[in-house]
């Protein structure tokens, strides 16, 4: 054996080590969080109904979670992007027509200007967007100390409960646990840092800990007509459930389209593998 | 061009406009006759799933185009009247959306196809500079559509991508305001970016043409990397190619729309369902996955001017890769040593998007100053000393022998056809 | 190539047809959602109804809302008005059907077919000349009723074509009376 040519084994070895070693790096990045999720704790793991390449949405749940919203949530935070109507269609909580008529003629809207030039206020229609508690952010914020609570219409999906590559790709971005995770998450006894947090409330599931808005949800506050205990567990998942179809209403018809198409894509890849081996199979490759 | 029309057709009506436009010709020449190494592997199924990623996303676009509003305050609504009211809107999105992610990751294979097979050295680099055209267009393209749901990552990614304009020496300043048509990312900045985000698929689409054109006066390259020497090396296009082609496709839009309908929000981010606050940036802002090993590069260099000239000097060495690399040899299955860089140059791209997808301090910061010189050593380095030092493995006479020797290799080809003598 | 010798499909040819009906299938699969989504939306069909409050109108007045994008005609028709419309005959008219939405497809073009049982007075049509889509002009024309000026087609005062290039008469929305004077549209 020539001094060059082990000189050359010895760079393949060396460099077969240095990609094994890039290599292991890689793949502990891979399972390590992106994101360094600082002392905020994970969302708690929720076994909601619309998980999964087959889960579908509750109706009850959503229709309970509904009267939550509307009873509590709805009092300070806007939903500007669901129609009355869209409580009524497929794939949501599905409430008949009627009543969703009924649910939107509690509600006043600001309509006009009729003949005389003015502008009125007459009941809610089903076409109507949700009407919000306060006309504008600047209302909103300085009812609520300054605060500004977020429409709630695509909450479930602009947060993340759960961080990491891996973790995300396996069990989504958790915007539904992280909703259910604050509403059960208010701790009485807050660490002391030795900050003055004023009116802050202290909550481990929220960014940084420290959030603006109090403890919302209390047992028994809602009578839910189907008979169901309020507990704040019940309640919180509830409306995390109506969160989530808010922010995705057609999710149940993406997973039954998405199925098929999947199935379709099957075939048809079976079929053309065969076309491809058939017509290869005379050619020398 | 390779390969000469022998079109022939019976009908008059063809025949008229054959004689008077050979389209007919051309595309039997091109499309369906063009000899091609018969021995292509299925990483060479990615050009034809990139033309099928492009075809999608305009098509798609076109459509959503018909729905969407290019104005502050109702981009970020139409976006959701899309989603929620238009028929099947919410599958023509995410379709959008996840087709930019799809575009790139085919994009991304494409090269790095490119790379391994040597497909950019002679006579094949103006083939690969029409590539990284077709890169850079794509980038600007893909930058500009995020932008335009109006979401927080769409505005301050805007902000903070133009303003890296700001590094330009004396007109910077002048040259962002231009960019923004205002002092801030704002309506005039969303509306030319809308009409940039429509127009600039179509200059892709000419790009492609001349990167098609190329591709068919010099013909492809193959495994091997040897040139075809002789009409056994080759088959035709058609059926042989367009129905591979057509299987590795089924199987890429599988991947895709497993995205689609199952994970339609993982490769974005879930901050973009929030509608744009120029008061309030973000706490991480991230782009798109695809940029993040360039986002990486730009921040490891803590110099304003240098990491944007860092940032765009890592696709500008890919221009100059085919004067880069000195190796006679083609083929990584050829070059032992090479083959082994190449794979750590592919680690260290995904380590840079990894370190781009964190914030820049203490050890994210060095492993992206470590991947960055890395990258560059790469290019500017070992490859220009490979080709000067390595002693390539042995290589058949032509791409019918290296073919007759794999078959051998395996033990079977009992059945196979003997493919002619090796020709030299 | 897939061509076989015989006239009989082969195996082979088999296998190539079924695997271009399969694609052809999800091509046009493809194609539904492209098309469909130019059809109005949710939003659109959502309004498809409304309702007008017509209390204020007055013998010999007219309105005109606004209903998916058209202009609707409501006019309190006067006593000469409706007398005229009734004294044609249905034999001089261009189009001898109603079209109107509330009776039989079939039903003939009489003044008591074009509006609503018990509230002839009040007639609601289509503001939109059915030649080519302008909207006619009120109490003008050759018959008192409307008047087109894009094309000229003249319209009597139950807003059937009479004159005029215009091929049917003013059509009537599907509307009701929901109360006295509240008509809903849709």
């Amino acid at each position: 054996m020539t001094a060059a040519s082990e000189g050359r084994k010895f760079t393949m070895t060396t460099l077969k080590q240095l990609t094994a070693a890039a290599g292991f790096v890689l793949a502990a990045l891979c399972i390590s969080p992106v994101l360094a999720a600082g002392d905020t704790h994970e969302a708690k793991d929720v076994d909601f109904s619309f998980e999964g390449p087959f889960g579908n949405f509750d109706r009850g749940e959503l229709q309970r979670g509904f009267q939550v919203f509307i009873e509590v949530c709805g009092q300070c935070h806007s939903m500007n992007y669901l129609n009355y109507r869209n409580l009524a269609e497929e794939g949501g909580p599905e409430f008949p027509e009627d009543q969703v008529k009924a649910i939107a003629a509690e509600f006043m809207v600001m309509d006009g200007p009729d003949a005389e030039g003015e502008m009125f206020e007459r009941p809610a229609k089903p076409s109507d967007f949700f009407v919000a508690p306060f006309p504008n952010v600047e209302a909103a914020r300085a009812s609520n100390g300054g605060a500004y609570p977020p429409d709630l219409s695509l909450l479930a999906k602009a947060r993340a409960g759960y961080h990491g590559t891996w973790n995300q790709f396996i069990n989504g971005a958790g915007g539904a646990e992280f909703i259910y995770s604050v509403l059960t998450g208010y701790e009485e006894e807050a660490p002391d840092d030795g900050e003055d947090h004023g009116a802050l409330a202290y909550n481990p599931y929220f960014p940084g800990s420290w959030i603006a808005m109090p403890q919302p949800l209390f047992e028994d506050m809602v009578e839910y007509a189907d008979g169901t205990t309020a507990s704040v567990e019940q309640m919180s998942r509830d409306v995390s459930a109506f969160l989530m179809w808010a922010a995705e209403p057609k999710l149940e018809a993406r997973k039954r389209i998405g199925f098929q198409v999947i199935i379709y894509l099957i075939v048809l890849s079976g079929l053309l593998y065969f076309v491809k081996r058939k017509i290869w199979a005379n050619v020398d490759h | 061009m390779a390969g000469h029309s022998n079109f022939e057709t019976n009908n008059p009506l063809i025949k008229w406009v054959e004689t008077r436009l050979p389209i007919f010709g051309l595309m039997q020449s091109q499309a369906m006759d063009f000899p091609t190494p018969k021995n292509l592997n299925y990483w060479w199924t990615f050009g034809g799933i990139l033309t099928f990623c492009l075809a999608v996303q305009i098509v798609v676009g076109i459509v959503l185009a018909m729905h969407y509003t290019p104005h502050v305050d109702m981009a970020f609504g139409s976006v959701e009247h899309i989603m929620r009211n238009v028929n099947y809107g919410w599958m023509l999105r995410y379709i959008h959306a996840t087709g930019g992610s799809m575009f790139f990751i085919a994009v991304y294979i494409h090269m790095f196809r490119g790379m391994y097979y040597g497909s950019y050295k002679e006579p094949r680099e103006l083939l690969w500079i029409l590539g990284v055209v077709i890169l850079l267009v794509m980038m600007a393209t893909a930058f500009l559509g995020y932008v335009l749901p109006w979401g927080q990552m769409s505005f301050w990614g805007a902000k903070v991508i133009t303003s890296l304009f700001s590094a330009v020496p004396l007109v910077g300043e002048d040259l962002v305001v231009w960019l923004w048509g205002g002092f801030s990312v704002d309506n005039p900045t969303l509306n030319r970016f809308y009409s940039l985000h429509y127009l600039l698929p179509f200059v892709l689409v000419g790009v492609v043409f001349l990167h098609i054109w190329a591709l068919h006066v010099t013909g492809n390259n193959n495994p091997t990397g040897i040139s075809v020497k002789s009409e056994q090396d080759t088959i035709s296009f058609h059926p042989y190619y367009t129905m591979k082609d057509a299987f590795a496709m089924a199987l890429f839009v599988l991947v895709f729309a497993f995205f689609v309908f199952y994970k339609p929000n993982y490769l974005g981010h879930p901050i973009n369902y929030q509608e744009a606050d120029p008061l309030v940036t973000p706490e991480h802002i991230v782009p798109e996955w695809y940029f993040l090993p360039f986002y990486a590069i730009l921040r490891s260099i803590p110099h304003k001017l240098l990491g944007v000239i860092a940032m765009f000097a890592s696709i500008f060495v890919l221009v100059i890769l085919p004067w880069l690399d000195t190796s006679r040899v083609r083929s990584a299955r050829y070059r032992p040593i090479f083959k082994q860089f190449f794979w750590l140059l592919v680690i260290d791209c995904v380590i840079l998007g990894f370190v781009g997808a964190n914030p820049p301090e203490g050890t994210w910061l060095l492993v992206g100053q470590i991947g960055t010189a890395y990258y560059f050593l790469h290019f500017l380095v070992i490859i220009p000393l490979l080709g000067l030092i390595e002693t390539p493995k042995p290589r058949p006479t032509s791409i019918s022998q290296a073919v007759l020797d794999a078959n051998k290799g395996k033990g079977g080809g009992a059945d196979a056809v003997p493919s002619a003598q090796a020709a030299e | 190539m897939a061509v076989s010798d015989t006239a009989e499909p082969t195996r082979r040819d088999f296998l190539f047809i079924a695997t271009g009906a399969v694609g052809a299938v999800g091509a046009a699969a493809v194609a539904w959602p492209l098309v469909s989504q130019m059809n109005p939306d949710a939003s659109v069909r959502a309004l498809a109804s409304i309702e007008v409050d017509v209390s204020a109108l007055a013998e010999g007045q007219s309105i005109t809302i606004k209903w998916r994008g058209n202009p609707v005609f409501i006019r309190y028709r006067t006593a000469a008005e409706i007398e005229e419309a009734r004294s044609v005959s249905i034999d001089d008219l261009p189009d001898r059907l109603a079209r109107n939405a509330n009776v039989s497809e079939s039903a003939d073009a009489s003044d008591i077919n074009r509006t609503a049982t018990g509230r002839e007075e009040i007639i609601v049509m289509m503001g939109v000349c059915t030649h080519l889509g302008c909207v006619p002009l009120g109490e003008q024309g050759e018959f008192g009723g409307w008047y087109c000026p894009c094309h000229g087609s003249h319209y009597d005062t139950a807003g059937r074509i009479r004159k005029g290039p215009a091929p049917e008469n003013l059509p009537v929305p599907a509307f009701e009376f929901v109360g006295d004077n509240i008509i809903k549209i849709g």
